[in-house]
């Protein structure tokens, strides 16, 4: 993605991702329910930050919000379990995207109106309102106890797969894992052609040269709404996903310390390459269970982390490899 | 009508607070273009840093107006700490970045941040840090027939030195003409001879300065609590998207409307009050975008 | 009729009117020469007909429409195309993918999300040959940020080219850029406009330049045109000489040295 042509031919390319597909399919043999459970949260953040490099990486656009967007997936597939009593996962996934889908295109068209410092503030701001809105009303989310979604309520494929009776805890890691990987590939081929899209080119240019972009006919403003609007929706997917997963939803995920996480996954990877938010949020999914198990004051090791990247490493883990590479190779 | 009187009192102090930590944000803009996402979090340390000076050292019990003449000299020392901060934080991790993207400054100020956020809890724990003995030991007039603690009347009068003080600090002496140049234009400054550089770290320091003044002067009346430093970061943008980012008096008026806005809005619709300023916000920024004041 | 006219074109920065009152007539398939001393308007003159500063006063008609409030975006689309005086590329992008999304742009192609631009044949292909009408066929890989000075402004100038527009505005595309590749630009740049009928205006300094290729000079000064005409014209007008050069006579125009 950084400006020099890519060799993409198809066969090299599933000369690479096939074997990862492969392995990802193979793993939970080998790694145990618990490590596949893990697994599966990196999965779902690895949707969110590939979102939100849509934005960052690729339009140059830097949201403080996203928050909003995985909690109003999140919270709009447990108003749907308690409310409506709807608990295929299907249904689920619609109904959170449509909502995430009205949020994203309000707060984008109030956002990309902006100079991009502006811009990120509104997206923290915006996002600070849901989150508020969320704790006050408490007797509609649940407040700080937020509202649970339980496990053994959920479908899958329309009802063919439920996880009632005995051995469900198992069968849902299980179960649950592959549906999640399933639609993470999914997911990651559709930004993949997105991002190599003509279109995913114009982001490019508006990112590079807002004032250049305009004088080749692209009407900027709407093409960063566009791509808010998309950027949102695969946040919100990862959030819907997320949900049956940690079984409850509260307001912490709306609160801006996520938002945080979520820059800095993209961050770690390496926001100016396709795969660096996909390896940052594995990563960094690890990276959290470890280091809060260890601190209080993870948020302190996360920030200090952050700011040593942007000094030291701004182009992330997928970004240095290669130079990494060439130096070992010419050594 | 005295409740009337006192809302207005509450405004105006809340205004002045307000003022402090966007007059800062807005210096450090106009002069540097740069926005720091970790101003309100220089506030907060500011507010801790001095909550815990004045009650290490002059305890809970303090009484007497020589103790309380102690306490309001200790008071400043949360804005000298958070200015000198700045100082130390502009030349080792800004610098580096000024001529990268300008997401880079807006990523390492979120890194610090979230630093400082932890840091606070880190230090000073999770209950609130209070310099109430000031407040008490000043005590309260009436107006009417309510009480209202005079020390609100000190912070009042703290932010209209501040905008006097400011106004003419930067309009009137040397050094304001060569903020002001440099703000203008910095290639050419530099040009001219200017060490930008060194104008640069003292603008930061300054625009800290007065974020940490903010803290300080609010603590005896607030206590100190985890959070505020976002909060105070939410309300300072509001204040410099209306008023506009890079000037004086858009932080003067903008920090009067949201003061009185939110005064309002507490008595009113205590439940959506935040949400009433970020309509504001929004609102002032589709019609003029840069604020009412701003610099592009 | 005109391709474009400006009927008393006028925008003011407080105190200093960089245009002033200008009108102006371009006709199809000219090549013609903005000059004039620096801060004469010509740059503010580009500015204003292509939308990037706004008009206060005056008209401008294209192909005998009227555009003065129309924004940049739809006068790409109508057809009016320019370069910038600093260089504006797409830094991170390659040369070949700076001219791909020009094209693409032209073509309607960037709202397109679900097919890869590396596909598309025709697109590539005409992004190619125009990189090889510029010689920049041979950098096509590099990233725009890293090439040389020159050649990012035939890229800014092949961007502009790429659109297919009608009226080419080229603002300074020879500055920064050594005497001895000046010339090649500007073979290049004349070649490639001509064999394809645009008509272009082109702001320059380099008299040489301006006399060997152009139809028609314009001469600004202070915001207004001083005098317009063909070189043979403006090389024996002495009140011209006198404020593009500061002398008058048989020499004035001759480059020293």
């Amino acid at each position: 993605m950084s400006s020099v042509a890519t060799n993409l031919s198809a066969s090299r390319l599933l000369a690479v991702a096939l074997p990862i597909v492969v392995i990802l399919l193979a793993l939970p043999q080998f790694i145990g329910i618990y490590q596949t459970e893990l697994l599966t949260y990196g999965l779902t953040f690895a949707i969110a930050a590939l979102g939100f490099n849509l934005l960052l990486g690729y339009t140059g656009l830097l949201s403080f919000g996203h928050s909003a967007y995985f909690g109003m997936g999140a919270y709009t597939v447990a108003f749907i379990g308690r409310d409506l009593n709807i608990h295929s996962m299907e249904l689920c996934i619609l109904g959170g995207l449509f909502s995430t889908f009205l949020i994203s295109a309000l707060f984008g068209y109030v956002c990309v109106r902006h100079t991009r410092i502006f811009f990120g503030i509104l997206t923290l701001a915006l996002s600070q309102v849901l989150w508020s809105l969320a704790f006050k009303f408490f007797w509609v989310t649940g407040g700080t106890d937020g509202i649970r979604v339980a496990r053994n309520s959920i479908t899958l494929l329309g009802g063919l797969i439920d996880f009632k009776g005995s051995g469900s805890y198992q069968r849902f890691v299980y179960s649950y894992y592959y549906y999640v990987l399933a639609l993470f590939v999914i997911a990651t081929v559709v930004m993949w052609v997105i991002a190599h899209s003509p279109f995913g080119k114009a982001l490019q240019a508006i990112r590079d040269n807002e004032t250049r972009a305009r004088f080749v006919g692209i009407r900027v403003r709407r093409y960063r709404w566009f791509a808010f609007v998309i950027s949102g929706l695969f946040t919100g997917l990862a959030g819907i996903l997320w949900v049956p997963l940690n079984g409850l939803t509260t307001p912490d995920i709306l609160y801006w310390p996520f938002s945080g996480e979520i820059i800095f996954m993209t961050v770690l990877g390496g926001f100016r390459t396709f795969t660096g938010p996909i390896v940052g949020a594995i990563a960094f999914n690890y990276l959290k269970v470890y280091a809060v198990a260890s601190s209080q004051y993870w948020q302190l090791v996360l920030g200090g982390v952050l700011m040593a990247l942007v000094i030291l490493l701004p182009t992330g883990i997928v970004g240095t490899l290669p130079r990494l590479f060439g130096k070992l190779r010419r050594s | 009508m005295d409740i009337l009187v006192i809302q207005l009192l509450n405004s105006i102090f809340y205004a002045a607070v307000l003022f402090l930590i966007a007059a800062g944000l807005s210096l450090i803009y106009g002069v540097m273009r740069i926005v720091n996402l970790a101003h309100g979090s220089f506030y907060a340390v500011g507010a801790y840093v001095s909550a815990w000076a004045v009650g290490s050292v002059f305890g809970a019990a303090a009484t007497g107006s020589w103790q309380l003449a102690g306490q309001l000299l200790l008071l400043p020392i949360g804005a000298i700490a958070v200015a000198a901060l700045g100082a130390l934080i502009e030349p080792t991790l800004l610098r580096p970045l000024y001529n990268r993207p300008e997401e880079y400054i807006l990523l390492i100020t979120f890194g610090m941040l979230m630093v400082l956020e932890d840091g606070m809890k880190l230090l000073f724990g999770g209950t609130p840090l209070s310099a109430g003995t000031i407040m008490d030991a000043m005590g309260s007039f009436h107006i009417g027939g309510l009480l209202y603690p005079a020390y609100n009347l000190v912070v009042i009068g703290v932010g209209v030195l501040a905008v006097i003080g400011l106004w003419w600090f930067i309009y009137r002496t040397r050094f304001g003409v060569i903020l002001r140049a440099t703000s203008q234009d910095r290639r050419m400054a530099s040009a001219l001879g200017l060490n930008v550089g060194s104008v640069y770290v003292k603008a930061f320091a300054i625009g800290c300065f007065m974020a940490g003044l903010g803290g300080a002067v609010v603590v005896p009346a607030q206590a100190a609590v985890l959070g505020m430093g976002i909060d105070a970061l939410v309300l300072a943008f509001v204040v410099t998207v209306i008023g506009g980012l890079g000037s004086l008096e858009g932080a003067l008026i903008g920090a009067l409307i949201v003061s009185f806005v939110r005064t309002a809005g507490i008595q009113f619709f205590a439940e959506i009050e935040l949400a009433v300023l970020y309509l504001i916000a929004a609102a002032v920024l589709i019609v003029r975008p840069t604020g009412l004041f701003g610099k592009g | 009729m005109a391709l474009l006219q400006t009927i008393d074109l006028t925008r003011h920065f407080g105190e200093t009117k960089a245009v002033n009152g200008v009108s102006l007539s371009i006709e199809e398939r000219e090549f013609v020469s903005l000059v004039g001393p620096n801060g004469a308007g010509k740059t503010s003159l580009i500015n204003v007909i292509s939308a990037h500063l706004q008009s206060q006063s005056g008209q401008i008609l294209f192909q005998g429409r009227d555009i003065t409030h129309l924004a940049e975006t739809e006068r790409v689309k109508a057809g009016i195309a320019r370069s910038f005086q600093l260089v504006n590329v797409f830094d991170d992008l390659s040369a070949f993918d700076n001219v791909a999304l020009a094209i693409f742009a032209r073509e309607g192609k960037t709202a397109h999300l679900n097919r890869l631009a590396h596909l598309d044949t025709a697109v590539t292909r005409e992004a190619d040959t125009v990189l090889e009408q510029f010689g920049l066929a041979a950098l096509r890989d590099e990233r725009s940020r890293d090439l040389s000075q020159g050649e990012r402004k035939l890229l800014d100038v092949a961007l502009a080219y790429a659109l297919k527009p009608k009226l080419l505005f080229l603002d300074e595309p020879t500055s920064g850029v050594s005497t001895r590749n000046k010339g090649q630009i500007m073979d290049t740049i004349a070649s490639v406009v001509r064999s394809d009928g645009i008509t272009a205006v082109i702001v320059e300094h380099d008299m040489d330049v301006v006399f060997k290729y152009s139809d028609r000079i314009v001469v600004m000064a202070q915001g207004s045109i001083f005098a317009q005409g063909t070189p043979d014209e403006i090389r024996h007008n002495d009140e011209v000489a006198m404020v593009l050069m500061g002398t008058s006579g048989p020499d004035a125009f001759t480059t020293k040295g």
